[in-house]
């Protein structure tokens, strides 16, 4: 399957997402809904079925790890999913990476993909050891460092510089050690931090809720093909869905987070 | 081959850290070091022990964790270790999911060839004693399901490490049928009836709660049959003729009211406003199903159910509220043909967390007191982080809830968890509301095994916590279990039309369930032998009535079994036919070849005998308290007191840990507004493509039931139609749903108050127009024990009706919010105050009940809601806050923390002619709303106000002062910064 023909169709007017399910994700439906919302074409498949047809993977051009609590986080968050996908599709995810491809991963989704080491780090339990649902405000680089000027390197990321999104999670911290870190900063992987914006400044909460190093949010990898990141774009899908809507009802009625969605789109448009 | 793998984290240990934080409260913050935990996965395995490295680093996330096999890391200079594990038996999530992940690794057909135990291991420096060590085990488990093993370091050395002996079930051999003669004295049937049949051994079996007339009644059935009953037979009549299950308080003639409680006023109720709709009639399927569904829009129904989980939550809070929530999930799935869970509710009524007294179950015949209770913060806490680990773990949504503390409640926590589902009306011609077990269906278990936990679950519920309740009543939920099973059922097999018929195992397992279908059809055959066991050694009667978790029974067609098997079986479920459905007239089950039950379905059903109960006068007067209030000018601390009394400050502490963004559904959130107040009422979208809402609420007040429980329903009522239209759902589609949960219910005064409530509930409903769909009682929370000191104690919860609400809002584009929004908004009080501060929280405060508890004026507050109705649909409303406990007061609080915004109020003139301040700010009158207008919009609203009675009060601020003037007085005079940390104090100090 070296140079399969989608890696040179490069164009696609509606990309297919295959979105994985099974053992307890759990997001798959509303992660289905941001992208077809956003010009997408988009298959939920659980698991199994991948694992018994395994080439299947190779008719989507971007694969997504949604939310959800995998196996219940039992042995530790995306550890059994992911090890149940390496048994029996390391392979194809491997081949699959090396196109013309999109990756995420949301939340259990990222945890997935650290634990399949597709992205760098790792996440542990939040620093007060409880579950958290709140927004959070993110920055798509290290604010005042100039950085945010320069182009955005992922196609996930075009356009945004600031962005508020809601997490829930009770395994957000993000580890890394200082030399990966540096690495990172160097190759521009990290794709979001946690800072204190809008959502910060109007409840009264601290940025940084879970503990994560270096306040990382979410990381790149594969050239900024593949996203991680632990807050929910697609809860942030509908402008009611923020807590500042009730504040001014005006606003559009598109999310702030449709924007992710829509990138990964006009990405095969191009 | 056993071998163990230990797991410790690298780096900084978070839960070792907050450990250290928790055995402060022990005391023993000076004399610990460190804690750091360590995970340990005990394995029995039959593959070569070369490959057993493999199994350890798959278990270990390299970045964060390590791993050593048969001996523990040293990660510090510890004096004594901890082991904490589940008992054999206990459901051990983990444990499964390990077993899992090995046989996946090595590709392993057969799971059997491999068992893992995982607990807990606590390393711990400092300078503890033994007698430290197990106070601080005692704090880390629960005798009931888990298991603690204690060591010190030098002790450790000398045996080499921890033991490896495997937590199996082992159960003695017994016969597996035993007939029982019921030719026997009225005494022993009591005896029988109460405490169960004598085993083999002389111990009897755990309560049946069959009283005397049943017991005669199975006596007679059997004597025309010639022959004694089985176990079986006698155990499965007592599920199904349980209090659980046949709801027979209101099943029963009581008074001169022959139908019953439930025909009459209940389902008289909707009866009666179903038909008043005529056309408008939005009930779908109503009581007659697993909950209650409406209409949502043309293509969809939405369903709602409430169930309580009291008696387990109080002996294991964590297992009791996590079944609680995943079993009212099934309830749904077990709606029609399967509806989609897509949000939850919680309810909990405890003791006060800071109560220290100590009660016990037992007391022996040398005065030792044994069974110690578990405290109310203890309860407390295992019982939200239950619903957390249910809800999140499940995907859906935990919207409305909240929190109730009584002293009254430390004998028997409550515990409420309610679910809301989504269904399509049809697929191609079938309406999903609808199902039938057809003849020659096979009768089909998908999910969970069977093991001994929830054995007696419906009948040790159906009587007081004593003594003797039975520890196997106690189960642990496996949501990930239950999440395969429900995905696979309503995301895949129902629209693909594979089976007939579908219903839940909860209380009384498959002999429920089974017995509950088989009256589709008329009668069904089970083989015995065919359910999945977890373990080997139980009795048939045992598998036939135990109340293990995650199990669904359906009836499949012969001809689609197999494409449904395979379907389940590629989803990770478990799917098992253990007979088929039959018209025979008869519920049959036999056991390896041999009939062991053949019981009528008439008698199973219908052979109860009634009862006819009758209540009996009281009287409760509690006098109206003087409270010397008259003339005084200053309630700025009354305020600040009552805001922080539990029962009325934030609890976001709960609302947080809870995912309620999941499924991408949001709209008025369990937290609001710049200061994260929660909200009374809450909103979502649970079809993301249209624009309509769901509004959800639920309300209770069982203090208005120490003066007058008529008041008490009538208020919750009240207040849970006032909540729907205050965030903008609507009058004409709105649904409630009741839970009552009594005390002593065989006391006839208790039943006396008991048809108050239900007589309000029948008069408020038809008054507003809102059909009750669903509903659920539970009748004897009662905890009879022993105080600290030996002495006999008795305690029972207040008699408590929460009423739940769901309704259906046009255009959620029009939800309003409590908080107030901007400075220069006009503040209005829609409503009449009362002198009405009986049973509230004001005179709580001074531990007075008082007499003169609010009542409902139907008619004045449906003109009421329809103006506010009216004025949300156009949009002229920046804020909407339903009045409830605590008053005005209370209202004005919360709607400027939730703003961040000051206001300045007069109350000189108030609708209703409120006399003394204290009721002016305090009274809890029902009919009331506290919006604000944006200036703009002051002449419309005015204008559609005109007809009901309301008063302009104020404005809101910029400053943040919050000032009430009474006249020239200025009566409260504080800041919102002020209310804002005494409204989170105790929430945040949970946090």
């Amino acid at each position: 399957m070296g140079n399969n023909k989608y890696i040179r169709q490069a164009q696609y007017l509606r990309p297919k997402i295959i979105i994985m399910s099974g053992y307890g994700l759990n997001c798959e439906e509303e992660t289905k809904f941001a992208f077809e919302s956003a010009g997408g074409m988009a298959d939920i498949v659980h698991i199994n079925d991948l694992i018994a047809k395994p080439k299947m993977l190779f008719k989507y051009q971007i694969l997504v790890f949604p939310g959800g609590f995998s196996y219940g986080d039992d042995t530790g968050s995306g550890k059994a999913y992911a090890n149940k996908f390496k048994n029996h599709l390391a392979e194809e995810l491997r081949e699959f990476l090396s196109g013309r491809t999109l990756a995420i991963g949301i939340c259990n989704g990222f945890q997935i993909m650290t634990n399949l080491s597709i992205l760098p780090g790792a996440l542990t339990y939040n620093k007060n050891g409880k579950y958290i649902d709140r927004w959070v405000d993110l920055a798509t680089s290290l604010q005042g460092s100039g950085e945010s000027r320069k182009v955005f390197k992922s196609p996930w990321l075009k356009g945004i510089k600031k962005i508020s999104l809601p997490i829930a999670h009770g395994e957000g911290h993000y580890v890394i050690d200082k030399k990966e870190y540096r690495k990172m900063k160097t190759n521009k992987d990290i794709a979001f931090v946690y800072t204190k914006g809008e959502i910060c400044k109007f409840q009264n909460l601290e940025k940084n809720p879970n503990g994560s190093d270096y306040d990382i949010a979410g990381v790149l990898a594969y050239n900024g093909r593949v996203l991680g990141l632990m807050p929910h774009p697609e809860r942030a899908m509908f402008s009611h869905q923020s807590p500042l809507w009730y504040k001014n009802k005006k606003i559009p009625k598109d999310g702030k987070g449709l924007q992710i969605f829509k990138n990964a789109i006009n990405y095969f448009r191009k | 081959m056993i071998s163990r793998i230990y797991i410790s984290p690298k780096g900084i240990d978070t839960r070792g850290k907050l450990c250290i934080k928790s055995f402060t409260e022990l005391g023993l913050s000076e004399k610990v070091g460190d804690v750091h935990i360590i995970e340990s996965y005990l394995v029995e395995y039959k593959f070569s022990s070369d490959k057993f490295l493999k199994v350890a680093q798959a278990l270990t996330n390299p970045i964060l964790e390590k791993f050593s096999i048969n001996s523990i890391p040293k990660l510090l200079n510890f004096n004594y270790i901890i082991e904490i594990g589940f008992k054999p038996g206990v459901t051990d999530n983990v444990g499964h999911t390990t077993e899992e992940t090995i046989c996946d690794l090595f590709h392993l057909k057969n799971k059997s060839d491999i068992a893992v135990f995982t607990s807990k291991v606590f390393l711990i420096s400092g300078s503890i004693n033994l007698n430290d060590a197990e106070k601080i085990a005692s704090s880390l488990h629960n005798p009931l399901i888990e298991r603690s093993y204690i060591v010190s370091w030098k002790d450790l050395k000398k045996q080499k490490g921890l033991p490896s002996k495997i937590p199996g079930v082992v159960l003695k051999k017994t016969t597996p049928v035993i007939n029982v003669s019921l030719q026997v004295p009225d005494e022993e049937l009591i005896k029988i009836g109460k405490e169960g049949i004598m085993d083999e051994t002389g111990v009897r079996r755990g309560p049946l709660a069959l009283d005397l007339s049943s017991m005669k009644v199975i006596k007679e059935y059997f004597e025309k049959l010639k022959r004694n009953p089985t176990d079986i037979e006698i155990e499965s009549l007592a599920q199904t003729w349980s209090e659980h299950c046949k709801h027979t308080i209101f099943a029963n003639p009581i008074d001169d009211t022959k139908d019953g409680l439930y025909k009459t006023y209940i389902k008289g109720a909707t009866n009666l406003i179903r038909k008043q709709k005529g056309k408008k009639d939005f009930c779908v399927s109503v009581f007659s199903d697993n909950a209650g569904g409406i209409i949502f829009d043309k293509d969809y129904l939405i369903t709602h159910k409430v169930e309580t989980h009291n008696s387990p939550s109080a002996l294991d809070p964590f297992g009791g509220a996590i079944t609680g929530i995943v079993g009212v999930n099934r309830d749904t799935i077990g709606f029609g043909l399967g509806a989609k869970p897509v949000a939850n509710a919680y309810g909990f009524c405890f003791g006060y967390p800071d109560d220290k007294r100590k009660l016990f179950k037992n007391k022996d015949k040398n005065g030792n007191l044994s069974q110690q209770m578990l405290s109310p913060k203890r309860i407390m806490e295992g019982v939200i982080k239950g619903i957390n680990v249910g809800g999140n773990c499940s995907g859906i949504p935990t919207l409305n809830g909240f929190v109730k503390y009584d002293d009254r409640y430390r004998g028997k926590p409550l515990v409420f968890a309610g679910t809301v589902g989504l269904i399509p009306r049809k697929t191609g011609d079938r309406f999903l509301h609808e199902k039938k077990a057809k003849v020659g269906d096979y009768i089909v278990v998908v999910g969970g095994r069977v093991g001994l936990d929830g054995v007696h679950g419906a009948t040790f519920s159906s009587v007081a916590l004593d003594s003797n309740s039975p520890a196997t009543a106690v189960q642990i939920g496996d949501p990930i279990t239950q999440k395969k099973l429900s995905d696979a059922i309503v995301k895949e097999a129902r629209d693909m039309n594979l089976y007939n018929s579908i219903t839940d195992n909860g209380a009384g397992g498959i002999s429920c369930s089974v017995a509950e279908m088989a009256k589709e059809c008329g009668g069904a055959k089970v083989l015995l032998e065919k359910v999945p066991l977890k373990y080997l050694g139980l009795r048939p009667w045992e598998i036939w009535i135990s109340e293990s978790q995650e199990r669904m029974t359906l009836a499949v067609p012969p001809s689609k079994w197999k494409i449904f098997k395979n379907l389940m079986e590629s989803r990770g479920v478990e799917a098992t036919v253990i007979g088929d459905f039959t018209n025979s007239g008869k519920c049959i089950v036999q056991y390896k070849g041999k009939k062991i039950m053949d019981v009528g379905m008439e008698f199973l059903h219908n052979g109860l005998p009634k009862q006819h109960l009758i209540s009996a006068p009281y009287k409760i007067t509690t006098p109206e308290p003087l409270l010397n209030k008259e003339g005084e000018n200053f309630f700025t601390r009354d305020l600040e007191n009552l805001l922080a009394q539990k029962n009325i400050s934030g609890f976001s502490f709960i609302s947080e840990q809870y995912d309620h963004e999941v499924q991408a559904s949001s709209v008025l959130k369990p937290l609001s507004g710049s200061g994260l107040i929660n909200t009374d009422s809450q909103v979502f979208r649970p079809v993301l493509s249209s624009n309509k809402g769901v509004v959800l609420s639920s309300a209770l007040y069982p203090s208005y039931g120490n003066i007058n429980t008529y008041d008490m329903a009538a208020c919750a009522i009240d207040t849970v139609v006032r909540n729907t239209v205050a965030s903008g759902g609507s009058l004409s589609h709105l649904a409630i749903l009741d839970n009552f949960c009594w005390c002593s219910s065989y006391d006839q005064r208790r039943l006396a108050q008991l048809v108050d409530a239900v007589k309000a509930c029948y008069d408020l409903a038809v008054g507003y127009g809102t059909p009750f769909i669903s509903g659920k009682d539970s009748m004897f929370n009662d905890f009879r024990g022993y105080d600290e000191k030996g002495n006999p104690v008795s305690i029972s919860i207040p008699p408590t009706l929460l009423i739940s609400s769901i309704g259906v809002m046009k255009n959620l584009n029009k939800t309003v919010s409590p908080e107030f929004k901007n400075s220069g908004d006009i503040i209005y009080l829609l409503g009449e105050t009362k002198d009405e501060l009986g049973g509230g929280e004001y005179f709580k405060l001074f531990k007075y009940v008082g007499n003169s508890v609010p009542q409902v004026d139907i008619n004045k507050n449906l003109k009421t809601y329809r103006a506010l109705e009216q004025a949300i649909e156009q949009e002229l409303l920046a804020s909407s806050l339903s009045i409830t406990s605590g008053g005005l007061g209370i209202a004005l609080a919360k709607a400027t923390v939730g703003g961040m915004l000051g206001c300045n109020i007069s109350v000189r003139s108030m609708p209703g002619a409120p006399k003394s301040a204290d009721v002016k700010l305090f009274s809890e009158s029902q009919g009331r709303i506290l919006v604000s207008v944006a200036p703009k919009n002051r002449v419309p609203f005015e204008k559609i106000m005109k007809k009901i009675s309301y008063a302009k009060i104020g404005r809101v601020m910029k400053s943040g002062k919050v000032v009430v003037l009474d006249g020239k007085n200025k009566i409260i005079n504080t800041d919102v910064k002020k209310l804002y940390s005494i409204y989170h104090k105790f929430s945040n100090s949970q946090k």
